[in-house]
Protein backbone atom coordinates (compact mmCIF):
# COMPACT_ATOMS: atom_id res chain seq x y z
CA UNK A 1 0.00 0.00 0.00
CA UNK A 2 1.41 3.45 -0.94
CA UNK A 3 2.35 5.30 2.23
CA UNK A 4 0.59 8.56 3.17
CA UNK A 5 1.69 11.64 1.73
CA UNK A 6 3.11 14.07 4.97
CA UNK A 7 3.83 17.69 4.66
CA UNK A 8 5.71 19.90 7.43
CA UNK A 9 4.30 23.59 7.57
CA UNK A 10 7.41 25.97 8.86
CA UNK A 11 5.65 29.13 10.44
CA UNK A 12 5.39 30.95 13.62
CA UNK A 13 2.74 33.80 13.56
CA UNK A 14 0.24 32.65 12.01
CA UNK A 15 -1.38 34.94 9.48
CA UNK A 16 -4.23 34.32 7.05
CA UNK A 17 -2.51 33.23 4.50
CA UNK A 18 -1.04 30.23 6.85
CA UNK A 19 -5.28 29.98 7.92
CA UNK A 20 -5.98 29.49 3.83
CA UNK A 21 -3.00 26.99 3.43
CA UNK A 22 -3.79 24.28 6.56
CA UNK A 23 -7.83 24.57 5.28
CA UNK A 24 -6.56 23.13 1.38
CA UNK A 25 -4.07 20.72 3.56
CA UNK A 26 -7.29 19.83 5.59
CA UNK A 27 -9.71 19.55 2.12
CA UNK A 28 -7.44 17.71 0.50
CA UNK A 29 -6.74 15.10 3.64
CA UNK A 30 -3.11 15.61 3.58
CA UNK A 31 -1.76 15.01 6.65
CA UNK A 32 0.61 17.75 8.27
CA UNK A 33 2.10 18.76 11.02
CA UNK A 34 2.49 22.56 11.58
CA UNK A 35 6.32 23.63 12.24
CA UNK A 36 6.85 26.26 14.88
CA UNK A 37 10.47 27.90 13.90
CA UNK A 38 10.55 28.54 17.65
CA UNK A 39 9.71 26.14 18.75
CA UNK A 40 11.91 23.29 17.01
CA UNK A 41 15.46 22.00 17.28
CA UNK A 42 17.68 20.37 14.83
CA UNK A 43 20.33 18.12 15.89
CA UNK A 44 22.16 18.27 12.45
CA UNK A 45 24.11 13.95 13.53
CA UNK A 46 20.07 13.10 13.66
CA UNK A 47 18.18 13.56 10.26
CA UNK A 48 15.64 11.41 10.91
CA UNK A 49 12.71 13.50 12.48
CA UNK A 50 12.90 15.40 9.54
CA UNK A 51 12.77 12.89 7.12
CA UNK A 52 9.29 11.60 7.99
CA UNK A 53 8.53 14.73 5.75
CA UNK A 54 8.22 13.99 2.65
CA UNK A 55 7.96 18.20 2.14
CA UNK A 56 8.67 21.04 3.91
CA UNK A 57 6.44 24.30 3.18
CA UNK A 58 8.60 27.48 4.98
CA UNK A 59 6.28 30.20 5.88
CA UNK A 60 8.50 31.50 8.59
CA UNK A 61 8.11 34.56 8.91
CA UNK A 62 11.54 35.42 10.16
CA UNK A 63 13.80 35.22 6.98
CA UNK A 64 16.29 34.55 9.56
CA UNK A 65 14.61 31.49 10.79
CA UNK A 66 13.56 30.23 7.91
CA UNK A 67 16.68 30.29 5.60
CA UNK A 68 18.82 28.62 8.35
CA UNK A 69 16.19 25.86 8.55
CA UNK A 70 15.40 25.30 4.86
CA UNK A 71 19.53 24.98 4.38
CA UNK A 72 19.24 22.28 7.18
CA UNK A 73 16.46 20.67 5.38
CA UNK A 74 17.72 20.67 2.13
CA UNK A 75 21.20 19.42 3.62
CA UNK A 76 18.79 16.38 4.90
CA UNK A 77 17.53 16.10 1.50
CA UNK A 78 13.88 16.74 2.39
CA UNK A 79 12.56 18.67 -0.26
CA UNK A 80 11.28 22.13 0.70
CA UNK A 81 9.35 25.06 -0.69
CA UNK A 82 11.11 27.33 -1.69
CA UNK A 83 14.91 26.01 -2.03
CA UNK A 84 16.95 27.26 0.58
CA UNK A 85 19.06 28.69 -2.28
CA UNK A 86 15.79 30.40 -3.87
CA UNK A 87 15.26 32.01 0.22
CA UNK A 88 18.95 33.12 -0.42
CA UNK A 89 18.51 34.67 -3.56
CA UNK A 90 15.06 36.34 -2.69
CA UNK A 91 15.74 37.45 1.23
CA UNK A 92 18.45 39.76 0.11
CA UNK A 93 17.43 42.30 -2.03
CA UNK A 94 21.13 42.80 -2.98
CA UNK A 95 21.36 39.25 -3.95
CA UNK A 96 18.39 39.70 -6.00
CA UNK A 97 20.16 42.52 -7.90
CA UNK A 98 22.77 40.70 -8.79
CA UNK A 99 20.73 37.51 -9.94
CA UNK A 100 19.07 39.85 -11.67
CA UNK A 101 21.62 42.01 -13.39
CA UNK A 102 23.32 38.37 -14.34
CA UNK A 103 19.93 37.60 -16.12
CA UNK A 104 20.00 40.61 -18.23
CA UNK A 105 16.46 41.79 -16.70
CA UNK A 106 15.52 45.44 -16.22
CA UNK A 107 15.46 46.48 -12.78
CA UNK A 108 16.20 50.40 -10.63
CA UNK A 109 20.16 51.13 -11.36
CA UNK A 110 21.79 50.10 -8.01
CA UNK A 111 24.90 51.44 -6.48
CA UNK A 112 26.51 49.22 -2.95
CA UNK A 113 28.80 51.01 -0.81
CA UNK A 114 29.96 49.32 2.45
CA UNK A 115 31.52 52.89 4.42
CA UNK A 116 29.07 55.74 4.77
CA UNK A 117 31.75 58.18 2.91
CA UNK A 118 31.91 55.50 0.05
CA UNK A 119 27.96 55.64 0.04
CA UNK A 120 27.69 59.44 -0.04
CA UNK A 121 30.21 59.49 -3.16
CA UNK A 122 27.91 56.81 -4.53
CA UNK A 123 24.58 59.05 -4.07
CA UNK A 124 26.23 61.95 -5.20
CA UNK A 125 27.09 59.90 -8.37
CA UNK A 126 23.73 58.52 -8.78
CA UNK A 127 22.05 62.06 -8.27
CA UNK A 128 18.70 63.12 -6.00
CA UNK A 129 16.52 61.59 -4.99
CA UNK A 130 17.39 58.00 -4.02
CA UNK A 131 16.07 55.28 -2.01
CA UNK A 132 18.40 53.31 0.83
CA UNK A 133 16.97 50.15 1.36
CA UNK A 134 18.36 47.26 4.03
CA UNK A 135 19.53 44.64 2.30
CA UNK A 136 17.16 42.08 4.54
CA UNK A 137 13.64 43.47 5.47
CA UNK A 138 10.09 43.78 4.42
CA UNK A 139 7.27 45.63 4.28
CA UNK A 140 8.49 48.38 3.47
CA UNK A 141 10.17 48.81 6.98
CA UNK A 142 13.53 51.05 7.21
CA UNK A 143 13.11 52.45 3.13
CA UNK A 144 14.66 56.09 3.29
CA UNK A 145 13.98 58.16 0.40
CA UNK A 146 17.23 60.88 0.61
CA UNK A 147 16.26 63.94 -0.96
CA UNK A 148 19.63 65.83 -0.50
CA UNK A 149 23.25 65.26 1.11
CA UNK A 150 22.13 66.54 4.30
CA UNK A 151 19.66 63.93 4.39
CA UNK A 152 22.28 61.24 3.14
CA UNK A 153 25.06 61.95 5.66
CA UNK A 154 22.23 61.87 8.83
CA UNK A 155 20.52 58.57 7.06
CA UNK A 156 24.11 57.00 6.26
CA UNK A 157 25.37 58.37 10.06
CA UNK A 158 22.10 56.73 11.77
CA UNK A 159 22.80 53.69 10.37
CA UNK A 160 26.82 53.34 10.75
CA UNK A 161 26.22 54.44 14.52
CA UNK A 162 22.77 52.30 15.19
CA UNK A 163 22.30 49.27 12.75
CA UNK A 164 24.11 46.13 12.64
CA UNK A 165 26.80 45.08 10.26
CA UNK A 166 24.13 43.97 7.58
CA UNK A 167 23.04 48.21 8.15
CA UNK A 168 26.77 48.83 6.74
CA UNK A 169 25.77 47.43 3.31
CA UNK A 170 24.49 50.49 1.77
CA UNK A 171 22.14 49.26 -1.23
CA UNK A 172 21.47 52.33 -3.12
CA UNK A 173 19.03 52.95 -5.47
CA UNK A 174 17.87 55.56 -8.12
CA UNK A 175 14.08 56.81 -7.06
CA UNK A 176 11.51 56.08 -9.57
CA UNK A 177 8.58 58.73 -10.43
CA UNK A 178 5.94 55.37 -10.49
CA UNK A 179 2.46 56.40 -11.59
CA UNK A 180 1.55 55.59 -7.29
CA UNK A 181 1.63 51.90 -7.92
CA UNK A 182 3.62 49.01 -8.70
CA UNK A 183 2.68 45.73 -10.00
CA UNK A 184 2.58 42.76 -7.77
CA UNK A 185 2.75 39.28 -9.48
CA UNK A 186 2.14 35.57 -8.40
CA UNK A 187 4.32 33.26 -9.81
CA UNK A 188 3.48 29.42 -8.99
CA UNK A 189 5.81 26.90 -11.19
CA UNK A 190 6.43 28.69 -13.93
CA UNK A 191 2.82 30.30 -14.32
CA UNK A 192 1.70 33.47 -13.65
CA UNK A 193 -1.64 33.11 -11.62
CA UNK A 194 -2.74 36.62 -11.44
CA UNK A 195 -0.93 39.99 -10.65
CA UNK A 196 -2.77 43.34 -9.06
CA UNK A 197 -1.91 46.75 -8.72
CA UNK A 198 -0.44 48.36 -5.36
CA UNK A 199 -1.76 51.83 -5.49
CA UNK A 200 -0.90 54.63 -2.77
CA UNK A 201 -0.32 58.66 -2.46
CA UNK A 202 2.59 57.07 -0.41
CA UNK A 203 5.98 56.95 -2.38
CA UNK A 204 6.01 53.49 -0.62
CA UNK A 205 3.46 51.20 -1.93
CA UNK A 206 3.54 47.78 -0.21
CA UNK A 207 0.34 46.71 1.05
CA UNK A 208 1.55 46.09 4.46
CA UNK A 209 1.77 49.85 4.41
CA UNK A 210 -2.06 50.77 3.18
CA UNK A 211 -1.31 50.32 -0.42
CA UNK A 212 -4.54 49.25 -2.19
CA UNK A 213 -4.96 46.59 -4.17
CA UNK A 214 -7.11 46.42 -7.81
CA UNK A 215 -6.18 43.77 -10.18
CA UNK A 216 -4.02 44.13 -13.33
CA UNK A 217 -3.87 42.32 -16.02
CA UNK A 218 -1.42 40.01 -17.08
CA UNK A 219 -0.18 41.02 -20.37
CA UNK A 220 2.41 39.01 -22.40
CA UNK A 221 4.80 41.56 -21.50
CA UNK A 222 4.54 41.60 -17.38
CA UNK A 223 4.11 37.66 -17.85
CA UNK A 224 7.63 37.57 -19.98
CA UNK A 225 9.29 39.35 -17.38
CA UNK A 226 7.74 37.73 -14.38
CA UNK A 227 8.60 34.54 -15.38
CA UNK A 228 12.00 35.23 -16.25
CA UNK A 229 12.27 37.03 -12.99
CA UNK A 230 11.22 33.68 -11.46
CA UNK A 231 13.61 31.88 -13.01
CA UNK A 232 16.44 34.32 -11.88
CA UNK A 233 16.13 33.62 -8.48
CA UNK A 234 15.78 29.78 -9.14
CA UNK A 235 11.90 29.32 -9.41
CA UNK A 236 9.27 28.11 -7.06
CA UNK A 237 6.33 30.07 -5.31
CA UNK A 238 7.42 33.43 -5.70
CA UNK A 239 5.74 37.01 -6.23
CA UNK A 240 7.22 39.46 -8.34
CA UNK A 241 7.30 43.01 -8.10
CA UNK A 242 7.64 45.27 -10.66
CA UNK A 243 7.80 49.45 -11.40
CA UNK A 244 6.67 51.29 -14.22
CA UNK A 245 9.06 53.55 -15.30
CA UNK A 246 8.11 56.32 -17.10
CA UNK A 247 10.54 56.19 -19.65
CA UNK A 248 11.87 52.51 -19.39
CA UNK A 249 8.93 50.17 -18.91
CA UNK A 250 8.33 47.44 -16.16
CA UNK A 251 11.42 47.00 -14.03
CA UNK A 252 11.81 43.67 -11.87
CA UNK A 253 11.97 45.75 -8.00
CA UNK A 254 12.16 42.56 -6.27
CA UNK A 255 10.75 39.13 -5.41
CA UNK A 256 9.72 37.44 -2.86
CA UNK A 257 9.78 33.63 -1.35
CA UNK A 258 7.08 33.65 1.33
CA UNK A 259 4.92 36.10 -0.08
CA UNK A 260 1.54 37.38 1.13
CA UNK A 261 -1.16 36.88 -0.33
CA UNK A 262 -4.25 38.20 2.05
CA UNK A 263 -5.06 41.13 -0.59
CA UNK A 264 -4.48 39.20 -3.76
CA UNK A 265 -6.57 36.36 -3.38
CA UNK A 266 -10.09 37.48 -2.79
CA UNK A 267 -9.24 40.02 -5.46
CA UNK A 268 -8.09 38.04 -7.77
CA UNK A 269 -10.94 34.97 -6.82
CA UNK A 270 -7.84 32.48 -7.03
CA UNK A 271 -7.22 30.31 -4.82
CA UNK A 272 -3.46 31.13 -4.14
CA UNK A 273 -3.46 28.95 -0.85
CA UNK A 274 -4.58 25.52 -2.86
CA UNK A 275 -1.89 26.24 -5.50
CA UNK A 276 0.53 26.06 -3.21
CA UNK A 277 -0.42 23.29 -1.88
CA UNK A 278 -0.52 21.44 -5.55
CA UNK A 279 2.77 22.85 -5.90
CA UNK A 280 4.64 21.28 -2.76
CA UNK A 281 2.14 17.91 -3.52
CA UNK A 282 3.91 18.02 -7.40
CA UNK A 283 7.51 18.53 -5.75
CA UNK A 284 7.19 15.66 -3.95
CA UNK A 285 6.07 13.47 -6.76
CA UNK A 286 8.73 14.74 -8.69
CA UNK A 287 11.41 13.03 -5.96
CA UNK A 288 9.67 10.13 -6.05
CA UNK B 1 -16.67 30.48 21.42
CA UNK B 2 -13.71 30.74 24.34
CA UNK B 3 -12.97 33.55 25.81
CA UNK B 4 -9.56 34.73 27.27
CA UNK B 5 -8.04 37.45 29.52
CA UNK B 6 -5.54 40.17 28.22
CA UNK B 7 -2.49 40.08 30.27
CA UNK B 8 -2.47 44.23 28.92
CA UNK B 9 -5.86 45.35 30.32
CA UNK B 10 -7.21 42.40 31.99
CA UNK B 11 -10.51 42.94 29.36
CA UNK B 12 -12.09 39.59 28.73
CA UNK B 13 -11.68 38.95 25.14
CA UNK B 14 -13.71 36.60 22.77
CA UNK B 15 -11.91 34.16 20.35
CA UNK B 16 -13.65 33.66 16.94
CA UNK B 17 -14.27 30.32 15.61
CA UNK B 18 -11.59 28.97 13.84
CA UNK B 19 -8.96 30.61 15.26
CA UNK B 20 -5.91 29.00 15.04
CA UNK B 21 -2.64 28.93 17.37
CA UNK B 22 -0.05 31.24 16.15
CA UNK B 23 -2.79 33.82 15.44
CA UNK B 24 -2.39 37.61 16.13
CA UNK B 25 -5.63 38.78 17.59
CA UNK B 26 -5.87 42.63 18.82
CA UNK B 27 -7.47 43.31 22.49
CA UNK B 28 -10.60 45.47 21.87
CA UNK B 29 -10.11 47.54 25.03
CA UNK B 30 -6.49 48.22 24.59
CA UNK B 31 -5.49 47.76 21.35
CA UNK B 32 -2.62 45.39 22.15
CA UNK B 33 -1.38 42.34 19.83
CA UNK B 34 -1.99 39.12 21.48
CA UNK B 35 -0.67 36.04 20.17
CA UNK B 36 -3.04 32.80 20.45
CA UNK B 37 -0.90 29.87 22.94
CA UNK B 38 -3.41 27.64 23.06
CA UNK B 39 -7.38 27.04 22.22
CA UNK B 40 -8.18 24.27 25.15
CA UNK B 41 -8.16 25.54 27.24
CA UNK B 42 -7.63 29.30 25.54
CA UNK B 43 -4.33 31.04 26.27
CA UNK B 44 -2.91 34.51 24.90
CA UNK B 45 0.30 35.96 25.73
CA UNK B 46 1.50 39.27 24.21
CA UNK B 47 2.92 39.36 20.68
CA UNK B 48 6.85 39.17 19.85
CA UNK B 49 7.55 42.96 18.80
CA UNK B 50 8.43 42.74 15.34
CA UNK B 51 11.96 42.17 14.13
CA UNK B 52 14.10 43.57 11.21
CA UNK B 53 13.87 40.31 9.39
CA UNK B 54 10.33 39.52 9.01
CA UNK B 55 8.29 39.85 6.38
CA UNK B 56 7.69 37.63 3.47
Amino acid sequence: MQRRLKIGVLCSRVRVEEKWIFASLEKRGIDFDRLDDRAINFDLDDPMPWKQYDAVLERSISYTNGLYALRILNAFGVPTVNTAAVAEACGDKLTTSTLLMKAELPQPRNLVAFTPESALDALEKLGYPAVVKPVVGSWGRLLAKINDRDAAEAIFEHKATLGSTQHQVFYIQEYIEKPGRDIRAVVIDGRVLTAMYRTSPHWITNTARGGAGELCPVTPEIEGLCLKAAQAVGGGVLAVDLIEHPQRGFLVNEVNHTMEFHTLQPLSGIDIASEIVDYVVNTVKEKV
Amino acid sequence: MSTVTCPECDAQVKLEAGTEVGEIIVCPDCGVDLEVTALDPAAVQLAPMEQEDWGE
